[in-house]
């Protein structure tokens, strides 16, 4: 501990050095423009959620923006990475190395993201995640260039396990997908049970994507567990339903609980099967007039309504540029510090802060999808039922794993 | 250097191949030599990585006559070791990372071999394409891989602990001197006497086997040779770009490597490399274009017009056409 | 609960199950591979993303013009298989003459441009097929709650492989079709019209692939690359089983669905694995495969 505890110090030691030194040469903005990229999954189980109308939330907050910063233009390049971690962190070194490009957002599937926060430390440029979920981006995987916005694991899983535990659904089979992001989530969901005094009867991670869910499904239901932990997302989450559904799950009492929900899953289930799912989400865009004024925005030119992360895109690099405008310069440093001294407060986040692992916190909130009864029009689908304080709602600092954090 | 009378024509014509030879070769690599300072190096190193990739495949399909459908398997073998072993032990030097990279890969291919060479022809591109989709599975599952996430974070490192690979010049002037050790290997391979033994065999089995060859063991040499160069490659890309993934253990990759092969000319010694480097151009360039989703109708499409109508290759159909006009 | 070496008998009989509905498509496949490979001698590397359009074409029928699931099973693979005798009357038919393996790299490209075409304008996430009315729900059968459409792909299927089998092993033209495997050039000498047969044949494997397809696109989400992965199983199920008969490829296609199940009950992370494993040891025991005849 001792030891570690002093080669955290040392680190901490350097990086004050460092900035000092920084504070003087790098106020400014590098090649004369500002260029952001923007990469996600395109076509693939989560495209729907972020995907191409996650890149018409970041087209519109530069266009809200002026088009320009001090005097630099802004500009977007932006490419499908598959949820390929080799693909997305080739295209990020070519990105970085010969397009200029200074700051990388979107980053969906947790392993791409992991992948290109690396890198982008390596070579000193920027990355907001907005659309990957695992904890330990800001955990273990922490780095000072990175920034994670939206929402992640922990948030999303840990008061709605510890709910559904409460209301009496005490032993868990969990389901999840076999790569970072269903691994942090497995996590962060088994201490939750645990700790409020509920079991874990068994678990089992399926390949991601994965299109029979079929035994997997078997092995739940032979669990006898009362509760079926689904932490898969997008159209893994989907299919996984649909199959629970074909073979009785619900029908005989084994309650489904769907961890990662995204208002395009809720539309395509269909009231119907989704009724009733307790969860957590980072925003809905009828929770308020701000949230319904932008929303109805992006309705305008994509026909749906935006996803929690479709809104984070656009308040992240909204943040980003007021950044790189109060301070001159797209220096990560500089950048990171600004967002950390101010407060992080549009439409999107309420009582938001940046902190010093890089997870930007702000309230969560517990919702219900309504019934058909309820639901009063196509995207009528959430009850907000209460509001999760931003403080509360992240895994606490004194838990972090990251580098960054004195523990 | 004066010609000496005793030459017979043939000698002299031979001597002649040789010299041309040699200033093509001389020529190629002052090109190589200057290219980083045009080219972005590290599209120019992913190139030679799968060239030489390409060429490992080659010597087998193109000097022994067997189509294995599941090369994918010792690159990516190549590539997570070595991967493994620099993120892991930070003492390592990056050569005798991808040293133990590749000798994994022959490793790997020496059972492969083993299995495979027992079918021949259909049944042993599927043997292959089954065994290395084995693999693949196993690398989703194993822990050190890193499944899905892939394995991250591998460093460039010093060479034998002196020269700093962090630099992209330096990487590329070390993957440029592999590439051509290796190349060089191969060229040996395939004009040496245990060269001209596979080819006969390719030509003929049943005749190689009545002047006493051992076939299968000449196969299975040919075999862990090329499954070893293949696994170079994978552990050289693997320190370019830091990371190994599963894309290269994917049978989309064993497929890749065949067109490369085809698309340059099978059983020439530069084919590969010239399929290699339009292949990895084309993507490239593509990605980036509103053609961008199409790369993979493109590819084949190349695959069918190759098949078709252009079965000697780029390279082929070059030497083809020198040969009638220049005869 | 009763148990079977530790696991509950609903879960173990469950898997098995299961297990059999996939081996029922693996059947199916590899019967089409087998019947191609008998006359023309070549590994339709096609034949996944084959299946793949009949799923696609069975979706399509449904939203663009509400043909609906029992025409689609009749109508996909004769459509499907149309184009199939397209291939192979004007590419598979140039190439016939060489190297046979230069026919696999043929299908390979096809199978490329079938997939990346789809992929362009459907993405990789698939869509979903409704499961047929009269087929929606569930038996309980005491073991495990059956959904209703499974158990009826397992019949569906069974009833093709053996309709398939007796074709070919009881009726003329199933002689014809023996007799040209054996020896073309004498069949022709009878004056059978031995490139008829081959186009047909070849239309035949490419309709299976696409009414498995059509069986398919209820159960799993209909996408480009539903085909892909699924094929390379079905070609180590057909090194298992040897190209040698009809019966073989479908009795390796049940056996290795059982096989698969099986090992999910007991050690899942191999499931994926085991059926390699088990072409690994028919290669060291019997190279030639379990139904084959020496090669």
């Amino acid at each position: 501990m001792n030891n570690k505890s002093s080669v955290f110090k040392k680190r901490a030691l350097v990086a004050v050095m460092a900035s000092l030194m920084a504070a003087s040469a790098k106020a400014e903005i590098s090649d004369d423009k500002v260029v952001i990229g923007y990469m996600d999954d395109m076509s693939g189980p989560y495209s729907d959620l972020a995907g191409p109308a996650g890149q018409t939330a970041v087209e519109m907050a530069i266009e809200d923006f002026g088009g320009e910063v001090n005097g630099k233009p802004i500009e977007l390049i932006s490419s499908d990475h598959r949820n390929d971690p080799a693909v997305a962190s080739n295209l990020a070194r070519e990105w970085m190395d010969q397009d200029a490009v200074d700051m990388i957002t979107g980053l969906n599937a947790s392993s791409v993201a992991i992948a290109v926060s690396k890198l982008v430390e390596e070579k000193n440029k920027f990355a907001m995640v907005t659309t990957a979920a695992a904890d330990s981006i800001t955990g273990e995987h922490c780095t000072p260039n990175h920034v994670h916005w939206v929402y992640d694991t922990f948030a999303v899983s840990d008061a709605a396990a510890r709910a559904i535990v409460e209301q009496g659904g005490e032993s868990w089979f969990l389901m999840s997908s076999d790569y970072a992001f269903g691994h942090a989530m497995e996590a962060a969901v088994e201490n939750a049970v645990e700790e409020s005094g509920g079991t874990i009867a068994g678990k089992i991670r399926h390949p991601f994507p994965t299109d029979d869910f079929s035994s997997y499904i078997l092995q739940a239901q032979g669990s006898g567990a009362d509760i079926i932990g689904l932490a898969s997302a997008g159209s893994d989450l989907i299919n996984a339903i649909k199959t629970a559904y074909q073979f009785g799950v619900p029908q005989s009492g084994q309650t489904l609980a769907s961890l990662m929900v995204f208002i395009t899953d809720m539309h395509s289930l269909g009231l119907d099967v989704a009724q009733g799912t307790q969860f957590v989400t980072g925003w809905y865009w009828d929770m308020d007039d701000q949230a319904r004024e932008w929303a109805e925005r992006f309705q305008e030119r994509e026909g749906r309504m935006p996803t929690m992360i479709q809104a984070g895109n656009y308040s992240a690099v909204t943040h980003y540029l007021q950044a790189v405008e109060a301070t001159g310069s797209d220096d990560p440093e500089d950048v990171r510090q600004y967002l950390m001294e101010n407060p992080i407060e549009d439409f999107f986040a309420r009582n938001g802060r940046l902190r010093e692992d890089g997870r930007m916190v702000h309230d969560m909130y517990l919702a219900e999808v309504k019934s058909p009864e309820e639901s009063t029009g196509e995207w009528d689908l959430y009850e907000i039922k209460s509001t999760i304080p931003a403080e509360e709602a992240f895994r606490p600092l004194s838990e972090s794993q990251c580098d960054l954090v004195n523990n | 250097m004066a010609p000496t009378h005793s030459l017979t024509p043939a000698m002299q014509r031979q001597r002649n191949a040789r010299l041309r030879r040699n200033t093509f070769y001389l020529a190629l690599l002052a090109i190589a030599l200057v290219a980083p300072f045009v080219a972005y190096p590290v599209f120019l190193m992913k190139v030679l990585c799968f060239a030489l990739f390409a060429c490992a495949f080659n010597l087998l399909l193109g000097y022994a006559g067997l189509l294995s459908f599941g090369h994918a398997a010792f690159l990516a073998t190549g590539g997570y070791i070595t991967g493994y072993l620099l993120a892991s032990y930070p003492g390592l030097t990056p050569e005798l990372g991808i040293l133990a990279g590749t000798l994994a890969s022959l490793g790997l291919g020496l059972a492969f071999g083993a299995l495979a060479i027992r079918r021949q022809g259909i049944y042993f591109a599927m043997v292959t394409l089954a065994l290395a989709q084995m693999v693949f599975f196993f690398y989703i599952q194993a822990p050190f891989t890193g499944g899905e996430d892939g394995l991250h974070g591998v460093p460039r490192g010093e060479l034998l602990g002196l020269i700093s690979l962090a630099d992209n010049l330096n990487m590329y002037y070390f993957v440029l001197a592999v590439f051509v050790i290796a190349f060089a290997l191969i060229q040996r391979t395939v004009h040496s006497p245990y060269g001209q033994v596979l080819k006969a065999i390719r030509e003929n089995e049943p005749r190689a086997v009545s002047l006493g060859y051992n076939v299968d063991a000449y196969k299975l040499v040919a075999f862990v040779i090329s499954a070893g160069i293949a696994g170079l490659a994978g552990a050289t890309k693997t320190v370019v770009f830091q990371l190994a993934s599963l894309t290269d253990a994917h049978w989309h990759m064993s497929g890749e490597v065949v067109l490369m092969t085809l698309l340059g000319g099978v059983g020439s010694l530069f084919g590969p490399l010239v399929g290699a480097g339009l292949v990895v151009s084309l993507q490239t360039q593509l990605a980036q274009s509103p053609l961008g989703n199409w790369v993979s109708v493109i590819l084949g499409a190349i695959f069918v017009i190759c098949v078709l109508s252009f079965r000697s290759g780029i390279v082929g159909e070059i030497q083809k056409l020198v040969k009638k006009n220049f005869k | 609960m009763t148990m079977i070496f530790g696991v509950p008998l609903a879960v173990f009989m469950g898997q098995l199950m299961l297990g059999l509905i996939n081996g029922a498509f693996y059947a199916l496949l590899s019967l089409g591979l087998a019947v191609i490979f008998g006359l023309l001698k070549i590994i339709n590397f096609a034949h996944g993303a084959q299946y793949m359009l009949g799923a696609f074409a069975a979706l399509l029928g449904l939203q663009y013009l509400g043909i609906n699931y029992w025409v689609a099973l009749l109508l996909v693979p004769l459509v499907v298989g149309a184009l199939g005798v397209v291939i192979e009357r004007t590419l598979l038919r140039r190439i016939a003459h060489l190297d046979h393996l230069y026919g696999l790299l043929l299908t390979y490209g096809l199978a490329l441009i079938f997939e990346g075409t789809l992929i362009n304008f459907f993405g990789v996430s698939g869509s979903s097929y409704p499961v047929p009315e009269a087929l929606q729900g569930g038996v309980n059968l005491g073991f495990m709650f059956l959904p209703l459409y499974r158990g009826w792909v397992l019949v569906a299927a069974l009833v093709v492989c053996l309709g398939t089998w007796f074709m070919i092993e009881r009726t003329r033209l199933g002689a014809y079709l023996r007799a040209g495997t054996e020896n073309p050039a004498l069949m022709q000498a009878f004056g059978v019209n031995v490139p008829q047969l081959i186009t047909l044949t070849y239309g035949f494997g490419v309709a299976l692939a696409a009414f498995a397809g059509v069986l398919a696109a209820p159960l799993y989400p209909v996408s480009p690359t539903m085909g892909s992965s699924l094929l390379i199983v079905v070609f180590a199920v057909v090194v298992i089983g040897g190209m040698g008969s009809i019966l073989g490829a479908v009795l390796t296609g049940l056996g290795m669905g059982l096989v698969e199940g099986l090992t999910k009950v007991y050690y899942p992370e191999a499931a994926n694995t085991v059926i390699f494993l088990v072409m690994i040891l028919v290669l060291m025991l019997r190279p030639a495969g379990l139904f084959g005849k020496e090669a």
